[in-house]
């Protein structure tokens, strides 16, 4: 049974202009107790007993690179691990350099994942990026260099003003750097965020869904021709390079949460912690839960949900769970294929993945009204 | 009984917001019938909905005490649509309070109405109300009602309903000039039910005047147009809480309840008399017309035996409405169902949603049509989609209306615009003032059942008013436009328009229906056709992505919770063949733009 943790570093240098993560550009004097308190967390958590090994860690964030590289090692080193664990921190390309990898690679880290989002200069500043190519390219040398097995690349597509070929060559450029994994997220537009003022005025027209649905299109192609195949709707990978710990978010299986606004699965029950990291620390300290609040699901839930994010993957589901009705016509649409006793989604199902979810968890068959009653 | 000398009957009529129920509450406070710590405003209208929209849908009454004097107040209901309601009520009395907003002036269904009482030999009280706001004009709008219904302006009284001013005054005057009732108590009974509605506990509690004789409690009653004999279990009056009593006299008014347990069975304008001494009818009833038709489905098939329940019990309370099972091959079973007006149709809709918890689609309302078939029969339509196809019908006829519309004379070009795009015939043209016109059209009902009465109030910024009468069917160039999605006829789409304008309305509903069908997993094409002649055709493109962003630990909750809510939005859209179409489509026809 896999088990993960995730780690939350909400600390950032500067705050991208599409992001409404839990992250701070204006706290790092909260560095060190924070990392302190990361470490309490599961101190406690381990004292109470129930913390099996863990099979994944993943440091996200905020900019978990931003971190002294030793105080990250520190941190890794209060978790448990089971053997050949997969421990993955997310690094800005401006971040990272070969002595921090080093560390980090003695700490156990055995996977990297930049966010590169695009190499197209319009199109990073738009999103309010700080690096270029050149970094992307210092970043991934560092990595090998690094002996560090395996390393992932997130890209953004669809931001307002990217055309079809500067996604294009975003894909040849990356691809040329070889990684065995590759994330691509369609840009959504958060409310809130310094992109959503933006956005919507004359000159900044919001992302638009048949551009994307070609975008998406146009990488999953490339990025099989390169032998990057699609495991999940955004993610793509080599074989074998698949994210362990991202798998379990749609597997079902356990994961805890260490740090603020962290979400953790156990035992049936979701949880997530404070969101400031100032509440978290004090939390901790004083030998409270850093919890905010949690939910138990009906068996509705957890079923609509296990369908849900099962649907998401390449596995797909089990084609018993759903109603034959609904799912031979979304087979006819071509949106969904059937594969021995298991549905998965074809290109064009995954784009609408929500929809296909909604048809197939509450698919009502018409009911007859008793006739015989009607004079 | 109370002599006849010191009985006072009267209604009010007023137009809606004129501040009749506020009137009523003002007079039950002077005379004492209801203790401030027991007022509520409205107190009269009993409906949530009717104090929500103030307006007033079931006739009320209530015996006040002014002086030596027995005041009958009878509140009337103040729309078109129940309009035998108020002529019944008028029946009932020998005055009427004429009520008018000292700002707004006389309104067209105020006039009809006062028209009616007129006819009916009631003595007309005038009074101007709102006079304590400041856009309070009482000069002029006294001299229109000089103008209009020859009541001298300085008969006139001046109120103010909400502050109590000048209604001692007016309770004075209608005592004065109100006649007291004329019967014979020694005749044989003859007594009229103005208004009834159904109790749980009591079963139906009919309104009465009693006009001859004396109905006693205990008495064998007969009910002439039913033909059927009920025992008069409880008698008494309204103060406004019911007060039994030993019986009833002639001019007074108060509550029957004789153990019915259908409004139907003790309709307004039936005549109550004994079967001992059975009296005639008295003249004027008339069995409910329904005007307007729809078709009511619920959003889920399975609730379809709750709705026939509801609909049953509704009928107990309100037997003017009609309902008869349909089947249709777009929403499935449910009820074609026939209402006195607009406005009726609503308030049954809503009553149905809010008392029973039912989620209904509601289709475009229609009239009821009438083809000559080619053969020489007829056949009465009363759902669109039923029309014999063309080559059988030798003509269809439809039913009209003679409209009155008074309007500040600012809006005349507009108005007489609109009357023309709606195949309007001007009848009738006149200054009632010298800036309020009074309009009179015939029309089509099916162009006034369509928005007319909404695009009236935006063309007029809310100052014109509106009153119809049926005036006979006629034959008419009507032809049926189908709606296809997918290539299927959606019959709960099908309208009856004229042919002039039939490509007009296929390439607008088709329009509008691009709007609010949402994008789904495949191309929706929508047409509209006439016979199988395709007129108009627009496309409602495949969703190519819906969100397909990031899901990790952070993300699982809110995207189950948006799986939820797309779940519930599921819901309330109805399955058309593989199309999803949000309730609101099937009214689209009352939405198009002009």
């Amino acid at each position: 049974m896999a088990f993960g943790v995730y780690v939350h570093i909400p600390f950032c240098e500067v705050r991208c202009d599409y992001c409404d993560f839990a992250t701070w550009t204006d706290r790092p004097h909260l560095i060190d107790d924070y990392v302190e308190a990361c470490i309490g967390d599961l101190d406690q958590r381990k004292e109470s007993g129930t913390v099996p090994p863990a099979s994944s860690v993943f440091f996200g964030g905020g900019t978990p690179s931003m971190l002294p590289a030793e105080h990250l090692a520190r941190i890794l080193d209060a978790v448990d691990l089971a053997g050949d664990a997969e421990i993955t921190v997310e690094c800005n390309p401006d971040s990272v350099n070969a002595d921090k990898l080093s560390i980090y690679r003695r700490a156990g880290v055995n996977r990297i994942s930049l966010g590169v989002q695009s190499t197209v200069p319009h199109v990073l500043a738009t999103l309010g990026r700080t690096h270029d190519r050149s970094n992307v390219e210092r970043a991934c040398a560092a990595v090998r260099e690094a002996a560090i097995d395996s390393f992932n690349l997130d890209l953004i597509y669809g931001t307002p003003g990217e055309s079809l070929d500067d996604w294009r060559r975003t894909l040849d450029d990356v691809l040329a750097l070889e990684p065995g994994h590759l994330s691509a997220y369609a840009l959504t537009v958060e409310a809130g965020t310094p992109l959503a003022a933006r956005v919507g005025s004359s000159e900044s027209p919001p992302p638009d869904d048949d551009d994307q649905a070609l975008k998406y299109e146009i990488a999953d192609q490339r990025l099989r021709s390169a032998g990057l195949d699609w495991y999940e709707i955004s993610n793509f990978a080599a074989d074998g390079n698949e994210c362990r710990h991202n798998s379990l978010y749609w597997s079902g299986d356990d994961y805890l949460a260490v740090g603020c606004a962290g979400h953790g699965f156990t035992d049936g029950r979701r949880w997530w912690n404070v969101r400031r990291p100032e509440d978290y620390i004090a939390r901790i300290e004083s030998g409270r839960s850093p919890e905010r609040g949690s939910e138990t699901l009906s068996k509705e839930g957890r079923d609509d949900e296990a369908l849900m994010l099962g649907l998401r993957t390449r596995r797909g589901i089990l084609a018993d769970a759903v109603a034959f009705a609904p799912a031979a016509a979304l087979i006819d649409a071509g949106l969904l294929a059937a594969i021995d006793d298991r549905l998965r989604l074809t290109l064009s199902g995954r784009l609408v993945a929500s929809e296909i979810t909604a048809r197939l968890v509450d698919f009502h068959q018409p009911v007859d009204p008793d006739l015989t009653s009607v004079d | 009984m109370i002599p006849l000398e010191r009985l006072r009957a009267f209604s009010i009529i007023s137009h809606v917001d004129h501040g009749k129920s506020t009137l009523a509450d003002r007079m039950l406070e002077i005379c004492g019938a209801v203790d401030a710590r027991q007022m509520r405003a409205q107190y009269l209208d009993s409906m949530d909905l009717e104090r929500e929209r103030g307006i007033t849908i079931k006739a009320q009454n209530v015996r006040l005490s002014y002086g030596d004097h027995v005041l009958q107040l009878i509140d009337t209901p103040g729309h078109v649509d129940f309009g035998y309601e108020v002529s019944r009520s008028l029946a009932a009395c020998e005055g009427a309070l004429l009520l008018v907003d000292a700002s707004q002036g006389i309104e067209a269904q105020t006039l009809a109405n006062t028209y009616l009482a007129v006819e009916n030999d009631l003595s007309v009280v005038a009074a101007v109300n709102k006079i304590d706001l400041p856009a309070a004009d009482p000069d002029r709008v006294s001299g229109e009602i000089e103008r209009i219904l020859g009541i001298g302006a300085d008969e006139v009284l001046r109120i103010s309903a909400k502050t109590g001013e000048g209604v001692h005054e007016l309770l004075d005057a209608i005592v004065e000039r109100v006649p007291p009732p004329t019967g014979d108590e020694n005749a044989p009974l003859r007594a009229l039910i103005f208004d009834s509605h159904y109790d749980a506990y009591r079963g139906v509690v009919s309104a009465v005047r009693v006009m001859d004789g004396v109905m006693r409690s205990g008495d064998a009653l007969r009910f002439v147009q039913t033909g059927e004999d009920h025992v008069a279990e409880e008698i008494g009056s309204r103060e406004p809480d019911q007060v039994p009593t030993a019986e009833l006299g002639p001019g007074e008014v108060g509550y029957l309840i004789a153990g019915i347990k259908d409004v139907g069975q003790a309709r307004v304008g039936e005549t109550v008399t004994t079967p001992a001494r059975p009296a005639e009818a008295l003249e004027g009833y008339r069995d409910p017309l329904a005007m307007v038709f729809c078709g009511l489905y619920p959003v889920e098939g399975d609730a379809y035996a709750d709705l026939r329940e509801a609909l049953e019990k509704l009928q107990l309370n309100d037997s003017s409405f009609t309902y008869e099972p349909e089947t249709s091959s777009a929403l499935g079973f449910g009820f074609r169902c026939g209402f006195l007006g607009l406005l009726h149709m609503e308030i049954v809709r809503e009553r149905l949603e809010r008392e029973y918890g039912l989620e209904l689609v509601t289709t475009a309302p229609n009239v009821e049509y009438r083809a000559n078939t080619r053969g020489g029969g007829v056949e009465v339509v009363d759902n669109p989609s039923a029309l014999p196809s063309g080559s059988e019908i030798e003509s269809v006829e439809e039913p009209f209306v003679r409209v009155t519309i008074l309007t500040p004379s600012d809006y005349v070009g507009p108005l007489m615009d609109l009357c023309q795009s709606r195949r309007g015939e001007m009848k009738q043209m006149e200054y009632l003032s010298e800036n309020r016109v009074e309009l009179v059209y015939l029309m089509p009902l099916a162009e006034i059942v369509l928005d007319f009465f909404d695009r009236m109030k935006s063309r007029t910024r809310g100052y014109a008013s509106l009153d119809y009468e049926p005036s006979g069917y006629r034959r008419s160039d009507l032809t049926k436009v189908d709606i296809l999605l997918n290539g299927v006829p959606v019959d709960a789409f099908s309208a009856i328009v004229h042919r002039d304008r039939s490509y007009e309305y296929g390439r607008r509903m088709t329009d509008k229906l691009r709007e609010l069908i949402p994008r789904q997993l495949f191309d929706v094409p929508i047409q509209a056709a006439i016979g199988g002649r395709i007129i108009a055709r627009e496309t409602v493109k495949a969703k190519r992505k819906d969100v397909i962003a990031k899901c990790y630990g952070g993300d699982v909750t809110r995207k189950r919770k948006l799986l939820e809510r797309q779940k519930e939005g599921k819901r309330r859209m109805k399955q058309v063949g593989s199309v999803e179409v949000p309730q609101e489509a099937f009214v689209a026809a009352l939405r198009l733009e002009e």
